[in-house]
């Protein structure tokens, strides 16, 4: 399934014809299991996109494959132009990846989290430190960059792995799960951040969530997948218009597969964020 | 939180992306030099490493080396069996450190960085090339341990800095075939607990079946077969060579261990994707 682009394919008043992401026919499988089946998929730079669906829905194994960590079985993967079998060096350089596990050195500072990446990134010498302060400031990182990354929470961590995602200032944001396993508090504050970088860069953003209301809040457009399928694209409000006015995007993806959603998932999503970021004010 | 952020640089868009040259053969030194960074950084952090890893060759060279020593049951030639045995100690502190740094990159699996180094624009070889070196750096901290303790206890180790800056080579060396068994097992096992035991039995066969611990020509004929075959047996070779001026191979061992390392790298780096899936 090809979804239309809801947002102006434009960056700086220059047409950019060329599709963040383009997925055509792509089906990965893990022996007998077909983990990707058949996926189309085109993303336009400066969009926010989600992919969404439960667990096993194949989401991992599409942002796996996209950013070369998993081989092209079938179908053909462009990210802004290159191919992912042709040229995975390149596609790697466009991309800062933040992976659904919380992955630091902790035995490291954030600064030298942060660095380590702008090294292997080739970010050049002359500009390299500003670069590093720049992403820790944009995460609210500078104050604890030199302390050990061990010492941080999960929140923190978080943050820090998105500085080290844009230090190369990525064309393509690729976030696998960004808020899973965080508390109300922290996955607020990633959002956050997270907003502020799609407001202030106009960066493209794919995302990956079983959250389906704050996926419903932060993206352009959402593609709904089931058992390694893209069962439908668009935007949210779009989505839900075709329900009804008062329905929800876990309504629309009851709608397109014909079951519920982990009813853990709203877990710790926006519902519970607000109602902890309420108490915490409360709180003072 | 902050409503809002800092102004941040601009995405860079595909087409204004500026292609790095000198491809993989610039990257590949800018790589190595990049892991050694951090693995100073992460030593620096935490400096009891680097003690608790001194207290095996220093048992080898106070207790085994002085005992040997005296009771001569080890046939060195001229030379004092002390002085013959910490170029040994050395390659061994390197055997050690390296064996297990399989074990970093199981972790880094587990922790999910490797997977964030694998997208990164770092060839495979690149990565394993940068991470074997590293382990070399750890093992040069212990080298330095080692000679400072071998100067203490009387062996005459050449002043020669050119001599000493070959050993330092050669242990990187060593120490990096090493690390890259290491990891060529740790891509075939992928569990901690699987890559310790094996590495705890490979480790003392391959001391001992090297020149470490005594001549070759002492030994029986199946096990100089052996230490023909063992990397660990040219390190030696050549660090007593460089440190107490024994008569050694220097070109054939710095070619063999130069060969090792890369047949480890290449063998390491097809493997290294198996632990990112």
């Amino acid at each position: 399934m090809t979804g239309a682009v809801s947002r102006p394919t434009e960056t700086k008043g220059v047409a950019c014809p060329v599709p963040a992401v383009a997925c055509r026919g792509l089906r990965h499988r893990f022996g007998d299991h077909v983990a990707v089946d058949g996926m189309d998929l085109e993303v336009a730079q400066g969009e926010v996109f989600g992919l969404l669906g439960p667990n096993g829905a194949g989401k991992t194994t599409t942002i796996r494959v996209l950013n070369t960590l998993l081989p092209l079985q079938e179908g053909s993967v462009e990210v802004l132009g290159h191919d992912v079998r042709r040229a995975p060096m390149a596609v790697r350089r466009l991309m800062g990846y933040v992976p659904q596990q919380l992955s630091i050195e902790g035995a490291l500072t954030g600064r030298e989290n942060v660095t380590w990446f702008a090294r292997l990134f080739d970010v050049p010498r002359d500009e390299r430190r500003a670069r590093v302060a720049d992403a820790l400031e944009l995460m609210g990182l500078s104050e604890a960059a030199d302390k050990l990354a061990s010492t941080y929470s999960g929140g923190m961590v978080r943050r820090l792995e998105l500085a080290q995602a844009l230090v190369n200032r990525p064309a393509l944001l690729v976030l696998d799960e960004p808020t899973v396993g965080l508390d109300p508090i922290a996955r607020d504050g990633v959002w956050q951040r997270v907003e502020d970088l799609r407001d202030a860069t106009g960066m493209t953003v794919l995302l990956t969530t079983h959250y389906m209301e704050e996926a419903d809040v932060l993206c352009d457009r959402v593609g709904l997948m089931h058992l390694g399928r893209l069962r439908t694209v668009g935007s949210p409000r779009e989505l839900k218009g075709h329900l009804g006015p008062d329905a929800s995007l876990e309504d629309v993806f009851r709608r397109y597969t014909g079951v519920e959603l982990d009813e853990n998932s709203d877990k710790g999503g926006i519902r519970a964020i607000r109602s902890t970021r309420r108490t915490a004010g409360r709180l003072g | 939180m902050p409503s809002a952020a800092p102004a941040a640089p601009p995405a860079v868009s595909a087409e204004h992306r500026p292609a790095p040259g000198g491809g993989v053969w610039r990257r590949l030194p800018q790589r190595v030099v990049t892991f050694w960074i951090v693995e100073l950084q992460k030593l620096s952090h935490d400096r009891t490493e680097l003690l608790t890893r001194a207290v095996q060759p220093v048992l080898w060279l106070v207790i085994f080396g002085e005992t040997f020593s005296k009771i001569h049951a080890i046939p060195t030639g001229h030379v004092p069996y002390l002085d013959f045995l910490a170029p040994g100690i050395i390659a061994q502190s390197g055997l050690f450190v390296a064996i297990f740094y399989g074990i970093q990159i199981i972790w880094e699996r587990d922790a999910g960085v490797l997977t964030k180094l694998l997208v990164t624009p770092t060839p495979r070889s690149a990565l394993i090339l940068g991470k074997s070196f590293a382990a070399g750096i750890r093992a040069l901290a212990q080298v330095g341990v080692v000679l400072v303790l071998s100067a203490l206890l009387g062996v005459a180790l050449t002043a020669n800095p050119l001599r000493i800056l070959g050993a330092f080579v050669v242990v990187m060396l060593g120490s990096a075939f090493f690390a890259c068994l290491s990891m060529t097992v740790a891509g075939i096992v992928l569990k901690r607990d699987r890559l310790m035991g094996i590495g705890q039995m490979i480790t003392m066969p391959l001391f001992f079946a090297s020149n470490a611990l005594y001549p070759v020509k002492v030994m029986p004929g199946w096990l100089q077969a052996l230490s023909r075959v063992n990397p660990l047996s040219y390190e030696v070779d050549a660090l007593r060579g460089l440190l107490i001026y024994s008569p050694a191979h220097l070109g054939r061992d710095f070619a063999v261990l130069v060969l090792a390392v890369v047949l480890g790298v290449a063998a390491a780096s097809s493997l290294v994707a198996r632990l990112a899936r």
